[in-house]
């Protein structure tokens, strides 16, 4: 189809200035780990608006399509969605898929930090969490093809919110939830297959680790914006100082112009930090709640199964009617633990990409950081020892 | 051609040179003003002198109380010539800070033209966090040893003090040196007025050298303890950054119990998350002898302080002086011609009452004419006494500035390096984590 052949598909997360292009985005983007070469469905959001209404006051996004599949009746959507649409989404993708890993959304609320709830850095941040969140969906070879999925990218704004209304009801939403609960309260199963028991295991510790690291991140963060704080005041007391010299002007004023080199390069470093690391170990942060999430309705599942049989070999009547449902159920058992085990695998293939090149990063920013102090320092250095040369050549003159 | 003997290069301040002189040591030069001064006669070039060793002590201090103070091991050594082989015996003899501060004093009073080197601060100032601001801490006290040595190594190469008797006796002769200092007498002399730090006096005429040198020793004492003051922040900050890297080896550790796969990347990348979160501690104990170069420089501006105060004083007693002679000679005038040109109280009573005889005028002339002569002599001896003063102290103030300008670029270059040590010890350490994360 022409689409594919439009170049401005292959920019199609660079024409928005405000996109931030990272690299390790951009190949999260067009990677497709099962069929690279076919890629036919980009998604971007971008240009946050507000909106100010008589009730409230709330923030939509711009959610730009470009697919070639024959599915989609057009190869180029434009629609307009607020974060109440992808809460929408996210919700009808885990009735749909209940044992798939269904990508998480960025919060409702930042609890901790005063950041505002309409500040240009708070949305920023969602925007781009939210870009992440479409993506992944895009990118999995089964919610892909979700006909909610599908709608939320195409309809008009008023055709979203009829649709919205056909779904199943509050209620029936609210039922599966409690027995969720219940089913939780009631502990683990105890037929619990063991490589399910084995992902609980590693979830809880994987859980643990991930919080721990969200929180180490942020330290780092903040520990080097209080260093960016003070250093901006350190070199300016050099330039201050060669006012009142001669001698040794040029070389304070040197050391304050190395300095403030040095300060705009740690500036960089925090703001990489921002932009890779901390996002990504908070996504999986909140993968990790989901994990334990869908790892619990699979256990649900199993248990409706387990309370059947239990209740058949209790019985002894019906057997028909019960062998039937518990043929169903054991299908529909069958079916869950083989998508979640699918998922799993693939989930964890892609948290070890995630992890190398989010860690890998870091490690290039810290470098690109050290080796940019050192040109500095090298060329003050270089500087000194050549007046220093100069200075020793006139001690002859008389 | 004097100016350049006086320059002071500073390059050997620690630790002797091996000069090709024998030892030949100038007794006590009497004059405050010495005609020839000449780097070679530098007590440190025919001595070396070290503070070797520090030691806590405990004793009774004058009013009987317990103390715990530390004492200091000065060690000597005669400059042999260059004929090896011999190695001359060490002398030594223990010193407390209370005694340095004795020899300090002494030395400001008896050379006031002199900028005195300056001691290591009494106190720990303008420490970051992790530094303890308690005396007794080894660390504080090892820096203070060294900064012991470096005031005797500065006095020791300077043209004029080296050649003080009270000087060599406080590196060689271990008992009785206080009390060959109390003798001296150099308590009486020192000007109580010079203390009272919020005294002016208004002197009509001051040299504008002076004036504009006291205004720099001002500027460079302020921009210097703002200076320290933030070095420390951010060696705090910079402390805090490695540190908290020191947290990943832990988790990473721990997580990659779980993984297969990433499991060696993260345990290695861990390990060199400890090495980089333990590195800042050398780092910044070298940051720490560079601040006390710094430091030496801010009490040295103190110093050149109190050599243009000294300056102000002589000139406020100068012109002190003078107008008392002038207002004495004034008087003689008015009582030799019986014209009262100026009001006063006694020419008003003496109206009132009647004027004296004859004979009792002629008594208060005499009297006034030995005092106008005795303050003629006088003035013309302090006005000797200033100009002395003012060639003297700025001789010494143009070695200063080299040397502080030397020592300042030195120290700013150390700075420097110092950086670039720590960027290369940060790209190895990220090089290496990079390549255990892309195992990952």
């Amino acid at each position: 189809m022409s689409c594919l052949q439009d170049t401005s598909l292959a920019e199609a997360n660079s024409f928005s200035p405000s996109m931030p292009i990272s690299p390790s985005s951009m190949i999260n983007q067009y990677k497709f780990e099962d069929e690279p070469e076919l890629k036919d469905l980009f998604v971007t959001v971008d240009d946050p608006e507000s909106h100010i209404t008589a009730i409230e006051t709330f923030i939509t996004y711009r959610v730009v399509t470009k697919t070639s599949r024959g599915e989609f009746d057009s190869c180029e959507y434009e629609v307009r969605r607020r974060y109440q649409d992808f809460l929408w989404l996210k919700s009808k993708l885990e009735e749909a898929h209940p044992t798939l890993i269904i990508p998480p959304l960025p919060e409702k609320f930042v609890m901790k930090g005063m950041v505002e709830r309409f500040s240009d850095e708070f949305i920023e941040t969602r925007r781009k969490a939210l870009h992440k969140f479409l993506n992944r969906i895009a990118d999995h070879p089964t919610l892909t093809f979700n006909e909610d999925f599908k709608i939320f990218l195409t309809a008009q704004a008023w055709e979203l919110s009829s649709h919205k209304k056909q779904g199943p009801g509050l209620l029936s939403r609210m039922g599966q939830t409690v027995r969720a609960v219940a089913s939780s309260v009631r502990g683990g199963v105890k037929n619990r297959p063991e490589m399910f028991a084995e992902m609980n295991e590693y979830m809880e510790t994987f859980s643990h680790k991930i919080n721990i690291l969200d929180k180490i991140a942020h330290r780092i963060y903040k520990e080097e914006r209080e260093y960016f704080n003070e250093m901006k005041e350190y070199g300016p007391i050099h330039t201050l100082w060669s006012a009142s010299e001669e001698d040794i002007a040029d070389s304070l004023k040197g050391v304050a112009s190395c300095i403030d080199k040095c300060c705009k390069a740690t500036e960089k470093r925090m703001a990489g930090l921002s932009e890779n690391l901390l996002p990504i170990i908070h996504e999986y942060v909140l993968y990790s709640e989901i994990l334990m999430g869908v790892l619990k309705r699979r256990d649900q599942i199993q248990s409706e199964l387990d309370s059947k049989v239990d209740a058949l070999a209790n019985k002894k009547t019906d057997k028909d009617l019960f062998s039937e449902e518990i043929g169903k159920l054991e299908d529909k058992v069958e079916c869950a633990n083989n998508a979640l085990k699918a998922d799993w695998d693939r989930w964890k293939q892609n948290m070890q990409y995630d992890m190398r090149s989010a860690f890998t990063n870091v490690a290039d920013n810290n470098l690109r950081y050290y080796e940019e102090c050192l040109a500095t320092w090298e060329s003050f250095l270089a500087s000194q020892t050549v007046d220093h040369h100069g200075e020793e050549d006139s001690e002859d003159r008389p | 051609m004097l100016l350049k003997d006086l320059s002071y290069g500073g390059n050997d301040q620690r630790g002797g040179r091996v000069g090709s002189l024998c030892f030949v040591w100038q007794m006590l030069h009497e004059s405050l003003f010495p005609s020839s001064e000449k780097m070679e006669d530098c007590l440190a070039k025919k001595m070396e002198i070290t503070v070797s060793e520090a030691e806590k002590r405990t004793g009774r201090n004058a009013m009987n109380m317990q103390e715990t103070y530390t004492a200091y091991l000065i060690e000597t050594r005669a400059v042999e010539s260059q004929n090896e082989g011999q190695c001359s015996p060490v002398d030594s003899l223990w010193r407390r800070y209370s005694e340095f501060e004795l020899l300090r004093n002494y030395l400001l009073v008896t050379f006031p033209h002199i900028v005195v080197p300056p001691l290591p601060e009494k106190r720990a100032d303008f420490v970051w966090h992790k530094l303890s601001a308690d005396n007794m801490d080894p660390d504080f006290v090892e820096r203070r040893r060294i900064g012991l040595e470096n005031f005797l190594l500065r006095v020791a190469s300077h043209p004029v003090l080296c050649q003080d008797k009270i000087f060599y006796s406080f590196l060689t002769q271990e008992g009785g040196w206080k009390e060959m200092v109390n003798e001296t007498g150099f308590q009486l002399k020192a000007d109580s007025r010079l203390k009272a730090l919020n005294a002016t006096f208004r002197v009509k005429n001051p040299d504008k050298r002076f004036t504009e040198l006291k205004h720099y020793s001002d500027e460079l004492q302020s921009v210097i303890s703002h200076l320290l003051r933030v070095r420390a922040r951010v060696a705090d900050r910079l402390y805090g950054v490695y540190k908290v890297h020191g947290n990943y080896g832990r988790v990473f550790s721990e997580w990659s119990a779980i993984e297969k796969e990433m499991g060696d990347g993260l345990q290695s990348a861990g390990h060199h998350m400890d090495v980089y979160a333990a590195s800042i501690d050398d780092i910044l104990e070298e940051e720490e002898h560079y601040a006390d170069q710094l430091k030496e420089y801010l009490f040295y501006a103190e110093a050149l302080r109190a050599v243009c105060r000294k300056h102000e004083l002589m000139q406020y007693d100068l012109e002190m002086a003078a107008q008392d002679l002038t207002s004495k000679k004034q008087q003689c005038e008015e009582l030799a011609t019986g014209t009262v040109r100026t009001f006063s109280l006694k020419g008003m009573t003496s109206k009132l009452f009647g004027q004296e005889t004859p004979e009792q005028r002629e008594a208060k002339i005499k009297v006034l004419e030995e005092q106008i002569q005795e303050g003629e002599e006088q003035l013309k001896s302090k006005n000797l006494e200033g100009r002395d003063f003012v060639k003297s102290a700025w001789a010494d103030i143009e070695r200063f500035k080299e040397q502080k300008n030397h020592d300042l670029k030195e120290a700013l270059i150390s700075y420097a390096v110092m950086q670039i040590s720590m960027c290369k010890k940060g790209i190895q350490v990220w090089t290496n984590a990079k390549e255990c994360f892309s195992k990952m």
